[in-house]
């Protein structure tokens, strides 16, 4: 795979399984208004993924499509970041994970407008503004329910404290992010963390919640290397290509 | 048992430029910037808008249903309160 394809895949990938986890929440929010935020939010993320990976199969060239790339890939071959798999868990983690990981696309996005892969420039400065209002609503919701009751601040903390060390993979170096910033392809991910700094930690602070320590711990989705939850997700998310192949509707 | 629910917000919306921001319909939500953020999500996902107004449901201050007879019936023989005789310029022609 070359680092062009594999970089479009990791972020193909991202906003996917994102999407999907986000998509669990239907019919199930708290509230009717919240219900709809968050399933708006998913379908924003879903179609974001349709365009990479649709980019994506192109540069591959190998005659696949993004419902292909989607549907009939498995666990290895995806390359989201593993904070976008990790379960849901209750309404203020979701709302959590949302901010953390749109903030750092938000970078991303606004970052490779600028891409001399005219496609993913074009794509970017589309999704840049999709982004913009997913950091909003998430961000509203993290300040409200970390500065809120003793219950709401306690359980975002939790969420915080478990959630926050595979924060480190978005900005960890590979190979691919050195192979894409000199072909002027995309930038190189740990460029994005100051930026990234600058809106999460004011918001964490306000939501009076600590930030906690860095350790040693990088999840590696994003080298294909997934969580436990991974396949689970697959299984419910690739169930319909599996059992039908090529069914469309 | 208080169930503390959140407060209903009136959600206005105004469709284009020129024209006035009208009643669409109502939402709950827990203070009013939360409300805006709702009525985006609830009552513009298709385009509906380009500008919001929410207003807390009970700030509204509403005339009595009983009262049509006094308020209202006594303006139907009136006719030459119709401004209908102005041409308005064609950018808002729609008004």
């Amino acid at each position: 795979m070359t680092p062009h394809l594999e970089y479009l895949l990791r972020i193909g990938d991202s906003t996917l399984i994102l999407g999907q986890r986000l998509a669990e929440w239907c019919g199930h929010a708290p509230v009717l208004e919240e219900d709809i935020a968050l399933a708006n939010v998913a379908l924003d993320l879903i179609g974001q993924s349709r365009l990479v990976l649709t980019h994506a199969a192109g540069v591959e060239g190998a005659g696949r499509d993004e419902d292909q790339l989607a549907f009939l890939r498995t666990e290895g071959q995806f390359r989201n970041v593993t904070l976008v798999e990790l379960p849901n868990g209750d309404f203020g983690r979701t709302v959590l994970r949302s901010f953390l990981f749109c903030a750092f696309l938000r970078e991303l996005w606004t970052a490779l407008a600028t891409s001399s892969d005219t496609g993913l420039a074009a794509i970017a400065a589309k999704s840049v503004k999709e982004s913009r209002y997913h950091v909003q609503h998430a961000g509203e919701w993290v300040i409200r329910l970390g500065d809120g009751t003793d219950e709401s601040h306690a359980r975002m903390q939790r969420a915080l404290d478990d959630l926050w060390p595979y924060t480190a993979e978005l900005f960890a170096a590979t190979p691919v992010d050195d192979a894409v910033r000199t072909a002027g392809i995309g930038v190189d991910w740990a460029s994005l963390r100051t930026g990234w700094e600058a809106t999460v930690l004011p918001a964490l602070d306000e939501a009076t919640l600590g930030v906690p320590a860095a350790s040693a711990f990088v999840s590696r989705g994003k080298l294909g290397v997934h969580s436990e939850h991974m396949g689970h997700l697959l299984t419910e998310m690739q169930y319909l290509q599996r059992t039908y192949p090529g069914a469309t509707w | 048992m208080d169930r503390k629910e959140w407060p209903l917000w009136e959600v206005f919306i105004r469709g284009r430029n020129g024209l006035d921001h009208k009643h669409c319909g109502s939402l709950h939500a827990p203070d009013e910037r939360l409300a805006l953020q709702n009525a985006r999500d609830v009552y513009t996902r298709r385009q509906e808008g380009v500008s919001i107004w929410v207003v807390r449901a009970d700030h509204i201050v509403a005339s009595d249903p009983d009262a049509k007879p006094e308020l209202f019936d006594p303006a139907a023989d009136k006719i030459y309160r119709h401004p209908t005789f102005f041409k308005l310029p064609k950018d808002v022609d729609h008004m």
